[in-house]
């Protein structure tokens, strides 16, 4: 399909899929919370056995929670007490210090088994009483993750919605040498930025990740034919298949939410137009026709439209149609630069790259009420990607000469970044929940 | 910045002069001998003799004048393709931010490369796009193919066939500069011929 050398970068590590965990793992850095967070106390988790603990589970919940924004969290040194056991809890302990609920458990290891006993308490400090708790048993290796689904039941108990502590965020980096050849890696990391673990490496662009619906593969755009193309990969297994390498532009794969279709840009028939391939059947459907750019699709989260980008009116705007492409109608009026837009999960905003004064931010539009609201004020910020509760957003900016990842509030008020000790870090996606 | 206007248009006419002479050079060369031979065949076949005719020294006069206009068309040939090769050179071509429509100032040098490129079928070549880092990287994707597919219909309508052409873009993902101002930008929005 492709014309002319393929084959060009044939020693790139095509289809090599590097597994295991390494050292590109991203640091978290509050940068902002919400105006009134809510104070939580998270005490240390009381060890009932002689070995010392792999991960430290209270530190884990306490980031957790802080870093949504919507908490914060009580320092260690600022306790009155350290209960472990509900008959230790003193509610005047936490309420002296403004505190509205407390956090407590234990973790028991037991060497028979070589497993770990993790024990969680929540309490609402204002009623003086217990809410929820649970206890989970996992090996060493799923410490971490249990701390994460702790912080979840914390979270949606406290807060009603959903927690995203478990779910996945996939990313690309970019390192240049000396030499000015590029090493661009695919990695998908816990959504605090650990256990980050490579899909892909090649000295060839890769861009425009989308984790399908169910959580377990990834479809994105690697050139490292020379060309581009776009795949699709497990994430688990690694295993991955080329889905479209037509001549032209392969970019942009979005999927249905019944994970049924891959919409995508393809230039083929000679312009940047915008298809749908059943992935069952393989069958390609145009649905954009027009001589202008179009490009970006994204599927509604209630499967009926599919928002897309289009310079069809002298410069990039938002618009929207149906899912056979019927119905074209521009979205965004407000500036010359609207581009990439993503839906929330509730079907009601769109998250896209807005520009005003130079600057390229994250802006959500409420499409009942046309509201736009502008979410970042860092001068190049792009690639927006919402966590699946709809209460965040994870989108790609510059600091100083790198680029790294920053997740905000959908409100713009909590931001914190992911930092990468080294390198360009792009093109975030968040994952959907994962169980 | 009016006379260089004048100037650039000046040269393009000039050039696209030269550029047709280019196309019938082949035609006139063969045309101007063959006048010639049915001359020169009348007069040496009739007589050969050492005193020269009034016929004789027109051929002779002619021979020279056309030897000089043939001298002066190589030299207009070879300056013409010094001229050729020196816009070849260039084969980096910058857009403005969101723009693919191709400059003035880039089509003496496009109009050069599709010369050579038409008349030596042989030659392929790709024509890679590229944006600069603003905005989002999908759209720079298409953007970079706009470009790219600009400069590719240029160098079509100027007589390359299409089968020696492929573009490709790069979207921001291939900086000719590094750096976050308008300087590194508008050096990475452009078109290049690669050979």
């Amino acid at each position: 399909m492709i014309v002319k050398n393929v084959g060009w970068f044939g020693f790139v590590m095509a289809g090599l899929v590097l597994t295991g965990l390494c050292r590109a793992e991203l640091t978290i850095e509050i940068s902002e919370g919400v105006d009134n967070p809510i104070p939580v106390a998270v005490v240390p988790f009381a060890n009932r056995s002689v070995a010392p603990l792999p991960d430290d589970v209270r530190q884990i919940i306490s980031d957790d929670l802080q870093r949504s924004g919507e908490f914060t969290s009580l320092d260690i040194s600022r306790m009155l007490s350290l209960p472990s056991r509900g008959d230790e809890v003193r509610y005047r302990d936490w309420s002296l210090v403004g505190q509205s609920y407390l956090v407590i458990g234990d973790i028991e290891y037991s060497q028979i088994e070589n497993v770990y006993s993790i024990r969680y308490e929540l309490y609402d400090v204002f009623q003086e009483k217990f809410v929820v708790g649970q206890k989970y048993v996992v090996t060493a290796d799923r410490l971490r993750e249990v701390s994460h689904k702790i912080s979840d039941r914390i979270y949606e108990t406290i807060t009603g919605v959903k927690g995203i502590f478990s779910t996945k965020i996939a990313y690309v980096t970019l390192n240049r040498d000396a030499k000015g050849k590029d090493d661009y890696r695919l990695y998908v990391a816990d959504a605090d930025g650990r256990h980050a673990r490579m899909l892909l490496q090649t000295t060839e662009p890769v861009l425009s990740v989308a984790w399908s619906p169910n959580g377990q593969k990834l479809a994105y755009v690697s050139f490292e034919t020379g060309r581009p193309a776009i795949y699709i990969q497990e994430v688990e297994s690694g295993n991955r298949k080329t889905v479209s390498a037509y001549t032209g532009l392969n970019s942009a794969p979005a999927w249905s939410p019944d994970g049924k279709y891959l919409a995508m840009t393809l230039s083929k028939d000679g312009n940047a137009e915008i298809y749908k391939l059943n992935l069952e059947t393989g069958q390609l459907q145009r649905l954009t026709n027009h001589y202008a750019i179009d490009t970006e699709p994204s599927w509604s989260p209630d499967g009926k439209s599919i928002v897309f980008t289009s310079d069809r009116s002298g410069g990039p705007q938002i618009y929207w149609m149906g899912v056979d492409g019927e119905r074209q109608e521009r979205l965004t009026f407000d500036g010359k630069y609207n581009a990439r837009a993503r839906y929330t999960g509730d079907n009601r905003q769109i998250i896209y790259v807005h520009q005003s004064d130079g600057a390229f931010n994250i802006a959500s539009l409420d499409l009942s009420s046309n509201t736009q609201l502008i979410l970042t004020q860092t001068p190049l910020d792009e690639s927006p990607s919402m966590a699946p509760n709809g209460r965040m957003l994870i989108y790609a900016t510059q600091r100083g000469r790198n680029g790294v990842l920053a997740v905000v509030s959908l409100d713009g008020k909590a931001k914190y970044f992911l930092p990468s000790s080294q390198g360009d870090v792009r093109e975030p996606s968040w994952s959907p929940y994962v169980n | 910045m009016k006379g260089l206007m004048a100037k650039t248009t000046l040269a393009l006419v000039i050039s696209t002069a030269l550029l047709s002479g280019c196309g019938t050079t082949g035609n006139k060369a063969e045309g101007v001998p063959a006048d010639d031979q049915q001359t020169s065949g009348t007069t040496f076949g009739a007589k050969n003799t050492g005193t020269l005719t009034a016929e004789e020294l027109a051929a002779q006069q002619a021979e020279t004048a056309r030897k000089a206009e043939a001298e002066r068309m190589a030299r207009l040939a070879e300056a013409k393709s010094k001229e050729q090769a020196a816009l070849r050179a260039i084969r980096t071509f910058y857009f403005d931010f969101d723009k693919y429509e191709i400059k003035s100032e880039a089509t003496l040098a496009l109009s050069a490369h599709a010369a050579f490129i038409a008349a030596n079928p042989s030659v392929k070549v790709v024509v890679e796009g590229h944006a600069d880092e603003r905005g989002t990287k999908d759209y720079n994707l298409a953007l970079g193919e706009k470009r790219a597919k600009a400069v590719e219909r240029f160098l079509i309508v100027n007589g390359v066939a299409r089968n020696q052409i492929e573009s490709v873009s790069y979207g921001e993902e291939r900086p000719a500069v590094m750096g976050h101002e308008e300087s590194s930008w508008a050096k990475n929005r452009r078109a290049v011929i690669a050979y």
